[in-house]
């Protein structure tokens, strides 16, 4: 028991003991976290993952701006219940172009990583401005300046740009046409479309607000959010081969 | 550091003095006269933790735990919970296949008249209902502003049984090939009439359904021209067209003046997703035999 006498010293040098704190708590990091950076089958083989749309990725930040993650997570649990109710568990693959990740771990709400496509347009409309006028029981607050709020857009390559910096796979021409790709996910009709839709296969291009006059942050969240989770092409994807 | 406190570092062990109540030793340390007690760790204690150290080093050894250069230690165990998971959905499958096997190959009629599917149906059709219907339609189905009513007869596209079932799979305006689709005319934005035939109009319609409203028939002549293609010349709806009927006082809008003429002006065009390919099929023909029976099924 001779080691074991020696706490003395740890207990009377507060320096050693932080030291050995420090390299205690680092462990941890080193053993969970650095290992995720390395290892090539931390990210799933899929098909039809792509970067966002410069609507999708303003959309994204007004989701953070408004803290839509403190009560919606964006992380279906691979275990039964979730599954059933929420479709298939999500996948690294899916969240490789997040910066930041918004997985969130509060649940006051439901589950939104598989929202896209599950609701109208109209019905995220009427949500986002009063969401107890479709769900009496709701205790979700409303978010009425949305749609009145015009969308500041005119930067928007910026943050292509800083994402593309991090490792998001940008192409330079996605960065330098990104203010017209946004106005043109809003418009089937336009003259930038098929040049758009040619740089985002499968995006989703409509006027997301109901209102085609004007360019608002419920456009952007509502493109979003109709695009959460519809990207992988389940029934190309090979679950034994991507077991973990 | 001075000697004095050398000399006491280094005589601490030797020097130790035993409390002479209870008979162990101290620490040497004093506070206000009182000292403390140099007392080991319980055994029970001592013994927990060494039980737990042998339990996490097994755990570890089972269980997938360290990374390596390439890959990942996978564990003796070969667990994952993807594996774990899809296990269990597989039984849960297995379990409901009794059931979920024969509504997917029988046809709904059959389900319908047979009481044990139709019980089976019905709570799986509920329960889908509560995930996947009730943020549209509400929790009773009673619908809102925009969103149906399935619990009166009034049926838009339809209400018998595969009528049902067809909206459901395909959805109104949805993203399937096979989806049902109808398009009003914005009569205003699209400068087809002008206000006052609008408002014309608009008398028209509210007469339809109100017998103390009066129209004229040079109104009755733009109805024809106009709307009846879609909604019948007795404006009774097509089902074909997904085209309500306007004399029977239900809208699945507001039916005030204003909205009426919002409506001929700008159009209105409800979103229902397709569930095919998020539902399973025994899935959605539960919830059709659900819907039915909450009212008006036909």
């Amino acid at each position: 028991m001779k080691l074991l006498d020696k706490h003395s010293i740890l207990e009377k040098n507060p320096i050693i003991l932080l030291i050995g704190i420090v390299l205690m708590i680092s462990v941890g990091g080193l053993v969970e976290i650095v290992p995720l950076f390395y290892l090539e089958n931390t990210i799933e083989k899929v098909e039809g993952m792509r970067p966002y749309t410069p609507l999708e990725l303003a959309g994204r930040s007004i989701y953070m701006r408004e803290g839509c993650s403190n009560c919606h997570s964006q992380m279906i649990r691979s275990t039964r219940d979730e599954v059933e109710r929420y479709g298939h568990y999500s996948l690294a693959a899916e969240s490789m172009y997040d910066h930041p990740q918004l997985w969130g771990s509060k649940r006051n709400g439901p589950d939104l990583a598989r929202v896209g496509n599950k609701y109208s347009d109209e019905w995220h409309r009427e949500h986002l401005i009063k969401p107890s006028s479709v769900v009496p029981e709701t205790i979700m607050p409303g978010y009425p300046f949305l749609a009145e709020a015009d969308l500041k857009f005119s930067k928007i390559d910026i943050d292509l740009k800083v994402n593309q910096m991090i490792g998001v796979p940008y192409s330079d021409e996605q960065v330098t046409n990104a203010v017209a790709d946004l106005k043109a996910q809003l418009d089937e009709d336009s003259d930038d479309y098929d040049a758009f839709i040619e740089r985002y296969p499968s995006a989703q291009v409509r006027d997301f607000d109901g209102n085609p006059d004007e360019i608002t942050e419920l456009d952007a969240l509502i493109a979003y959010l109709q695009m959460l989770g519809t990207l992988v092409d389940f029934s190309l994807y090979n679950e034994t081969e991507n077991n973990r | 550091m001075s000697t004095e406190n050398n000399d006491t570092k280094n005589n601490e062990p030797k020097n130790s003095e035993v409390d002479q109540y209870s008979g162990v030793e101290t620490t040497g340390h004093e506070w206000d006269g009182i000292k403390e007690l140099n007392n080991p760790m319980p055994r029970w204690w001592v013994y927990t933790l060494i039980v737990c150290c042998i339990w996490a080093f097994a755990y570890q050894i089972y269980y997938p735990s360290w990374p390596l250069i390439n890959s990942y230690y996978e564990g003796m165990g070969g667990k994952t919970q993807r594996e774990v998971v899809k296990a269990e959905l597989e039984m849960i499958a297995e379990d409901r296949s009794v059931f979920a096997d024969k509504i997917q190959t029988t046809d709904l009629a059959t389900i319908n008249s047979d009481p044990n599917l139709t019980e089976y149906a019905l709570a799986g059709g509920k329960a889908a209902f509560g995930d996947n219907c009730a943020p549209c339609h509400g929790t009773g189905a009673a619908g809102f502003i925009g969103y149906p009513n399935l619990n009166d007869d009034v049926w838009i596209w339809g209400g018998s049984l595969d009528e049902i079932h067809y909206t459901i799979n395909y959805g109104i305006r949805g993203v399937h090939e096979d989806t049902r689709i109808n398009d009003m005319p914005a009569f205003l934005r699209d400068e087809l009439l002008s206000r006052q035939e609008i408002d014309d109009l608009t008398t028209y319609v509210q007469s339809l359904s109100d017998s103390s409203i009066q129209s004229t028939p040079a109104v009755h002549e733009m109805f024809i021209d106009n709307c009846a293609s879609c909604h019948g010349e007795d404006g009774k709806g097509l089902r074909e067209f997904g085209s309500p009927d306007l004399t029977d006082a239900i809208s699945l809008y507001v039916t005030d003046r204003d909205s009426i003429v919002d409506i001929i002006s700008y159009s209105r065009g409800g979103v229902m997703p397709t569930w095919n390919g998020r539902l399973d099929e025994a899935t959605i023909k539960s919830l059709a035999i659900y819907v039915h029976t909450l009212g008006g099924g036909e």
